[in-house]
């Protein structure tokens, strides 16, 4: 290499190239749906049920439908994964058991999402008889999110530092009322930003519900748990690959909602996990 | 009666502790339960290396081969996109870029990966489908390369962040070590922190080569669907995962081609199961 320094400069002019083929279509993909999806934004096509076959009227079931399915997977899923964070940042040793469980999140994490939906479809709708319904969707959303909400928690437990642990316990105070009143306090911001991140993924993911919950046409909103439900990712597949000229506004607005929805979380969850460490005492 | 309760608590943690094992070997049993009827009426090597998927004819035709190759095409496509720009992009945030812009970099990454596949889906049929198209002159833009193009993005946000995770955590004394004995930057990142960390950075692309077999919407939006043996780049093709989302509607409970999509979705669990195993041995071989 004759010139070390001219190496490096194509270099990293490289590797700036590659930052941008990155980051450059995300701004494009935001850009694009904001552009074209939020001139159909009203509150008509919000609150009104689609109609003429999905080609007019609002998505409002879908986006109803949508918000039980993510409740009802947080309510299964945020006490066992809370638990399971406990009791590998306070109670594991460094065993094989722990090294299992380890690998076993890593795992359900790994687990592709259709493969989530086939798991739904035999455990929940048939063999529990659930039927396709709201709460077989939600459970297997629920399993499905496990891992990023065991995963957020577990680090937000472990970063309460050790000594707070110590001085609880060296007062008296028994193992689980350290845990109750010292460590998990300290660690509600982390647990929260992992709760919010893991309903962004519910609420955006389709192939664990296409087989277990979704209803391709329900013009109205479900009354029981039990019932199908129409779903905000399901009806944007629906609506742009089965069913033949629905209005650009539709789909783009379609793909607007939704696509607010995850990134308002997101965002939430970043704000969150900010505020906590410019205000974080140790 | 406090002991009673706490001892109460503590095996209740302990039990949701255990609930990660629990669910993975009910999937998997569930997936078995259900997807091994199929060899009953198919023979496990006629399965996997049939050249023709026609699970409604009379007799059906299960033969899953068109269906990995499908798979395989798309993941190396998109492999051979995202790895170089993955990890360049990686490098960049871990190494160059100032901190102000670090942060930027890294919410954009953020970003990438919180939207959901079947919007990446919806853009990619908008805007790549007819792109390659027309750059192409192919009677439909439905192709494998558009899967790769689109998946190749979903691939990235896991690599970045664990790649440049792995360059993170080189100890800061082997690059100042490289630096004193005169070697650029460049040279210090190419010599001695990328070999340092390639044991974490095999196990990104591992891990967002998983994403990308897994992936399904997107995928079943934009590769076209065809389920016969791809000869390029350019034609439709079907993947593992695309088959189960579209057939899975139509099949009847109990029948061969519901047993066979089970079946479908066994492959793809040990796939990634072993990614994700190997990608972990990786990991811990670095600490």
């Amino acid at each position: 290499m004759k010139n070390p320094y001219k190496a490096q400069n194509i270099a990293f002019f490289f590797l700036f190239l590659s930052t941008l083929l990155i980051v450059v279509p995300v701004g494009l993909i935001v850009v694009i749906i904001v552009q074209k999806g939020l001139p159909g934004i009203s509150w008509q096509f919000l609150s009104d049920i689609p109609r003429q076959g999905m080609r007019a009227g609002g998505i409002f079931p879908a986006i109803i439908g949508t918000l039980y399915l993510v409740s009802g997977a947080i309510v299964f899923a945020l006490p066992i994964g809370l638990l399971a964070a406990i009791y590998l940042s306070e109670y594991s040793k460094d065993n094989l058991l722990n090294r299992v469980i380890k690998l076993a999140i890593v795992n359900l994490a790994g687990v592709p999402s259709v493969v989530y939906g086939l798991f739904g479809l035999a455990l929940f709708v048939v063999f529990f008889k659930f039927g396709a319904s709201i709460i077989a969707g939600s459970l297997t959303l629920g399993i499905m999110v496990l891992p990023i909400i065991i995963t957020a928690s577990r680090e937000a437990l472990e970063s309460v530092p050790y000594s707070f642990r110590e001085v609880s316990l060296s007062l008296g105070a028994s193992k689980w009322q350290t845990i109750r009143h010292i460590v998990l306090p300290n660690a509600v911001p982390g647990i929260l930003t992992g709760t919010i991140l893991a309903l962004g993924r519910a609420a955006g993911e389709t192939a664990p519900i296409l087989f277990t919950v979704a209803a391709f046409y329900l013009p109205r909103l479900p009354n029981s748990l039990f019932d199908q439900a129409m779903a905000l990712p399901y009806h944007l597949y629906v609506i742009s690959t089965q069913v033949p000229n629905v209005d650009e506004k539709i789909r783009y607005g379609t793909a607007f909602v939704l696509l607010a929805l995850v990134l308002l979380m997101n965002l939430a969850a970043i704000v969150i996990r900010n505020r906590f460490r410019k205000k974080k005492k140790w | 009666m406090r002991k009673i309760k706490e001892f109460i608590i503590e095996k209740l943690i302990l039990l949701c502790g255990i609930a990660s094992i629990f669910f993975v070997i009910m999937i998997f049993l569930f997936l078995l339960k259900e997807g091994l009827a199929v060899f009953k009426s198919v023979s496990p090597f006629k399965f996997i290396l049939g050249k023709s998927w026609y699970p409604i004819s009379e007799p059906a035709q299960l033969g899953i081969l068109p269906l990995i190759l499908g798979s395989l095409l798309v993941t190396l496509g998109a492999a051979i996109i995202s790895i170089p720009i993955g990890v360049g992009c990686a490098i960049y945030i871990a190494e160059i870029a100032p901190l102000r812009l670090k942060e930027i970099l890294k919410a954009g990454i953020e970003l990438l990966a919180a939207i959901p596949s079947v919007v990446l889906g919806f853009i990619g049929m908008v805007t790549l489908v007819p792109m390659v198209k027309n750059v192409f002159h192919l009677p439909t833009g439905l192709t494998a390369l558009s899967g790769s193009i689109m998946l190749a993005f979903m691939a990235m946000p896991t690599i970045v962040t664990i790649a440049e995770d792995a360059l993170y955590s080189v100890p800061k004394n082997y690059k100042e070590g490289a630096l004193a004995l005169g070697a650029t930057h460049w040279q210090a990142i190419w010599r001695v922190m990328l070999p340092a960390a390639s044991s974490g950075i095999l196990a990104a692309v591992m891990l967002g080569l998983g994403r990308v077999i897994g992936e399904t919407m997107a995928v079943m939006m934009i590769t076209g669907n065809a389920a016969v043996l791809p000869q390029s780049i350019l034609v439709p093709v079907r993947t593992l995962t695309a088959t189960i989302a579209a057939e899975m509607g139509e099949a009847v409970v109990g029948s061969e081609h519901y047993f066979a999509l089970f079946a479908v979705g066994i492959v793809l669990f040990v796939i990634s199961f072993a990614i994700n195993v190997t990608a972990d041995l990786f990991l811990h071989k670095k600490q």
